[in-house]
């Protein structure tokens, strides 16, 4: 709880609304006829409407990425760290724009909404949404807010993902794309993971094929366990080391399955916290567009070939402990748009903490965003002058 | 600019593809796209040196080059340029083979360690040189390899890659007769522009 609003906070912000009737025709096939997706703002628009900042997020994030909602709140928004007055994405400068994806589960529409075709609760009956869908849902979000064009896009790991389908979708409404310890595609072992993720809940008795809310039951066990596995692989193995080493609960061995080790209770609890914040069925759905994405493969494999499209400038961040997105993957990435002559840069960041390290206020990659985004604004101004 | 940059300069035709390796703060490359138009890349591992260049604009993509550089194709670049750091990387005969192997031409400076007055200092010191061009001491020195302008020469020739020009040149930029003459004992910094 803040006892006073930090002055580089963007304070206590409001989440709003926006309802869309023209329908959606998914990856999938389905159609979404009417949805709405919820959003907050930070920042002034200026008048020409060219210092708008859209951040993506990713697999379990959400609208909330800064300030506070009320001053009882326990911690800001998700990315409190990066976005503020004077901070990496400085709202003093820019405009900037969050929503909580569709098929989310903190007020658009998602699995836990009515399906109004039926007045039912979606659940398992929600189509599969993929990153062209949200990049889509974005940008008629975008139409609705009065941008044209975004002075940049942001996003870590699946946001990084949106970021990139974004330049190559609508090359034409973005001057910068910033794609943090994201992949052109989940490797192998990312996608094994997700189903084992996914297994756990479904397996759960209380998963009810997907539609626990009409039985009024939660999966927890699963959805616990999926965040558990998930939690493993964001931290780097000296970054769970330093935290809880060999850290026993007892002085000596208990020989029983209770907690020995703290990192085992550090899980469990990571694990039950996240069941109270997060649908079991949006997970699930996170993660299978995760699996999904692979704009290579609209251009037999060539990722160079589908980038080429794109025509902003490109800002690539990486962290030196992330196993789940590796540097390597970030690589990918740089050498592809390399190849199609296209505007980059990219920072390796020296971090401990793995994959989690993208919502770390680490000073180097704070101060590559800054210098990146500040530059990206002054051209856009002196282009307008 | 350095007085090596200067003279890179009048020799780079605009609008080509240049990737500048260990480019540092950007000095060069930054001049080269605004003044004649070139496209291109800077590699560098110095965070700062990376965070000056993102500041300012300029492409650059942190990779070490002692790692490789497998990742850049065949002649995908005009031009590859190296200034005053091939005495840096661990084997210099490897680098400049793949050097000419991404870029159509290569331009290299370094500094001359036949200058008169390293031969000088090592001559009657009896110890390594230490300057205000290369002002460190043996043992923290990040320049691992040191070599002269004839030895530079003499790679190129067993290596059967082509020196399209060179120039010597002392610390101001001065072009004197004499450095022109006797390259090896008179220039502080040489610049070759090869090819194969």
């Amino acid at each position: 709880m803040p006892d006073a609003i930090p002055v580089d906070s963007v304070g206590i912000v409001v989440p709003q609304i926006a309802q869309f009737e023209t329908p959606l025709t998914l990856s999938c096939g389905q159609e979404l006829l009417t949805y709405q997706l919820v959003y907050e703002t930070y920042g002034a628009l200026n008048a020409s409407a060219s210092n708008a900042i859209l951040i993506c997020h990713a697999l379990s994030g959400d609208h909330h990425a800064a300030g506070y909602h009320t001053m009882s709140d326990k911690k800001p928004g998700w990315w409190d760290s990066a976005i503020g007055p004077g901070k990496a994405i400085d709202t003093d400068r820019f405009f900037v724009i969050s929503l909580n994806n569709l098929g989310g589960c903190c007020g658009s529409t998602g699995p836990t909404s009515i399906n109004p075709e039926n007045s039912q609760t979606w659940g398992a009956n929600f189509p599969i949404v993929t990153v062209e869908d949200w990049v889509e849902s974005q940008a008629r979000l975008a139409d609705r807010l009065g941008i044209q064009t975004f002075a940049a896009i942001v996003g870590g790991s699946l946001g990084g993902m949106q970021v990139l389908e974004w330049s190559i979708r609508f090359p034409e409404r973005l001057n910068a794309a910033v794609v943090i310890a994201s992949a052109p595609n989940l490797s192998t072992q990312n996608i094994a993971f997700n189903e084992v993720a996914r297994q756990s809940i479904r397996r759960d008795p209380d998963f009810h094929h997907g539609h626990y809310l009409d039985e009024k039951s939660v999966p927890t066990n699963g959805l616990g366990l999926a965040r558990m596995l998930g939690h493993i692989t964001y931290l780097s193995d000296d970054a769970m080391g330093s935290k809880f080493g060999r850290q026993m609960r007892h002085d000596s061995y208990q020989y029983n399955y209770g907690i020995e080790f703290e990192v085992e209770s550090y899980l469990r609890y990571q694990g039950e916290a996240f069941t109270k914040r997060f649908d079991a069925n949006t997970y699930m759905l996170m993660t299978k567009a995760l699996d999904y994405f692979d704009p290579a493969a609209q251009t037999n494999g060539d990722l160079s070939a589908v980038l080429s499209r794109a025509q902003c400038e490109f800002l690539l961040v990486s962290f030196t402990t992330d196993w789940r997105f590796a540097p390597e993957r970030s690589e990918e990435i740089v050498n592809a748009l390399v190849k199609a002559g296209k505007h980059v840069s990219y920072a390796k960041i020296e971090a401990a903490e793995g994959h989690d390290a993208f919502l770390f206020p680490i000073p180097r990659y704070m101060a590559t965003l800054n210098s990146f985004l500040t530059r990206i604004g002054n051209r856009i101004s002196m282009e307008a002058q | 600019m350095r007085s090596d940059l200067e003279m890179i300069d009048e020799w780079i035709q605009p609008n080509l593809r240049v990737l500048d390796l260990a480019c540092g703060p950007g000095e060069l490359l930054h001049h080269l796209i605004e003044n004649k138009k070139v496209t291109g890349y800077g590699l560098e591992i110095d965070p700062d040196d990376l965070n000056t260049c993102i500041e300012k604009g300029i492409p650059v993509l942190e990779q070490n080059i002692d790692e490789g550089l497998q990742n850049f194709e065949d002649h995908s670049f005009d031009l590859v340029l190296m200034t005053h750091a091939l005495q840096q990387f661990r084997r210099p005969d490897l680098l400049i083979d793949e050097m000419l192997r991404i870029g159509k031409e290569c331009i290299i400076t370094f500094p001359n360690f036949g200058h008169w007055r390293s031969r000088l200092h090592l001559a009657l010191k009896g110890r390594m040189p230490v300057s205000d061009f290369l002002p460190y001491n043996w043992y923290d020195t990040p320049n691992i390899h040191f070599f002269t302008f004839q030895d530079f020469e003499r790679l190129c020739h067993e290596k059967d890659i082509k020196i399209l020009r060179w120039a010597a040149v002392d610390g101001h930029l001065r072009d004197h007769w004499w450095i022109r003459t006797m390259p090896n004992m008179f220039s502080e910094t040489a610049i070759f522009h090869i090819t194969r």
